[in-house]
């Protein structure tokens, strides 16, 4: 696991109720479908990204292809890093 | 044999005998306050659609001179709200008390711990400015629904933010004050009287949540509850609502700048939302509901998926406070 799946899994396990008996959430496993993540939920996250990556997240990237799992939350982050901007905090 | 896409249309939710409906509401109301032994109703007015509707019920079961309007403007309230609530009771005939609640929100911090938060967001905002919270449409995008805040300067210039948790959260609570000091208006003068407390929400709302918990979704009935909004519109012309309200657009009323309940809330304009919320509830097809509303499938879609998500976020407003043990013989 690397440093940004590992912060996204433990920003998870911090801030949100999760069912720790189904064992550790799927990559792929949907946030929103599984009842982790409400609209309350994405705003928390999308603080937590811009906040831990230092990469803004403009209105239009506020779509569940980029945030709805572990996977498209890593690999959002990751993109935006190499598109330089983030704040070089990992 | 008619197609799925011709069944649906605003004639499955028509009302076959709305005068009917009007005598089995008022029946139904008279049969629960009287279990309440309430001998009258207090319906807070707003010169809206379902206030106007539940007051004209309210004097059909129990007589005019048994039913107390209650008009509670401020600050931020549309002059237009006084105007036709007093409108609806004139046409009524039913009694009413004006209590402007702004003083009462004023010490509450209500306007203040508001502005405090839209101030973290755009800090030249101050009390001269107006405000409201929007969400993005639907129709136009998979984006997750999110609030901004918009403001607008004295000058008229404009800006718009999303608006952080803490700040989103700070705007509602403060904002709910005025629904919940409404409420507690209404219990007095409930109180008072020894009168029931109506509430007014159609299905819409009640099913998608359109309420403040304790605030506008407490009440002793709600008397409308299992009407879709069309209906809703129907009745007031059975029970001869003035022009002007049932004419009136749909407004949440609540922020300083005007909001319509699309912007706020639903994702369509009422009568296509409650063609949707029916598709939802008997299984009908994005397809069949696109056809008939004009929209893209995938359009259709977006707006079921909000449907359900807002029946998830409405659980805990539907919710009453849960019990960790048994207490026998308390509630019968």
């Amino acid at each position: 696991m690397d440093s940004i799946e590992g912060d996204v899994r433990r920003f998870m396990a911090d801030n949100f109720i999760l069912d720790e008996s189904a064992g550790p959430l799927d990559g792929d496993e949907s946030l929103t479908q599984s009842g982790v993540l409400d609209s309350m939920g994405v705003l928390e996250l999308i603080l937590f990204i811009e906040e831990r990556f230092g990469v803004h997240v403009p209105d239009e990237d506020t779509l569940p292809q980029n945030l709805d799992t572990v996977d498209r939350i890593v690999g959002y982050v990751r993109s935006r890093l190499a598109e330089g901007g983030g704040n070089g905090a990992l | 044999m008619r197609s799925d896409a011709e069944a649906l249309s605003a004639e499955v939710l028509r009302l076959e005998d709305p005068d009917a409906t009007v005598d089995a509401i008022a029946e139904g109301l008279r049969h629960e306050v009287a279990a309440f032994h309430r001998k009258g109703a207090v319906v807070a007015l707003s010169g809206g659609i379902d206030s106007t509707v539940v007051a004209s019920l309210a004097a059909r079961a129990f007589g005019p001179e048994r039913v107390l309007g209650v008009l509670m403007p401020e600050a931020d309230s549309s002059p237009d709200t006084l105007r036709l609530s007093r409108l609806a009771a004139d046409s009524l005939g039913i009694p009413t008390v004006l209590e402007d609640i702004t003083p009462l929100l004023e010490a509450a911090g209500c306007y203040r711990r508001r502005d405090e938060a839209i101030r973290r967001v755009v800090p030249e905002y101050d009390a001269s400015w107006k405000a409201k919270l929007v969400l993005p449409s639907v129709l136009e995008t998979d984006r997750y629904r999110l609030f901004s805040i918009v403001v607008e300067a004295p000058d008229g210039r404009r800006e718009s933010a999303r608006l952080p948790p803490a700040e989103y959260l700070q705007v509602v609570a403060a904002t709910n004050f005025k629904q919940r000091s409404r409420k507690m208006m209404e219990y007095y003068h409930a109180d008072r009287l020894n009168y029931a407390v109506l509430g007014t929400p159609n299905r819409l709302e009640y099913d998608q949540g359109f309420f403040v918990k304790n605030g506008d979704g407490a009440a002793d009935v709600k008397p409308i509850a299992h009407l879709y909004k069309t209906q809703v519109y129907q009745l007031a012309g059975t029970l001869g609502v003035p022009d002007e309200i049932r004419t009136r657009p749909p407004t949440t009323d609540t922020y300083s700048m005007p909001q319509s309940q699309e912007e706020f809330y639903f994702s369509l304009p009422y009568d296509k939302m409650d063609l949707c919320l029916y598709a939802v509830n008997h299984g009908l097809s994005a397809e069949t509901v696109a056809g008939a509303l004009g929209l893209t499938p995938e359009q259709v879609e977006r707006v079921f998926r909000d449907i359900a998500s807002k029946r998830r976020v409405g659980r805990y407003l539907h919710a009453a406070p849960r019990l960790l043990g048994a207490v026998e013989g308390a509630v019968r």
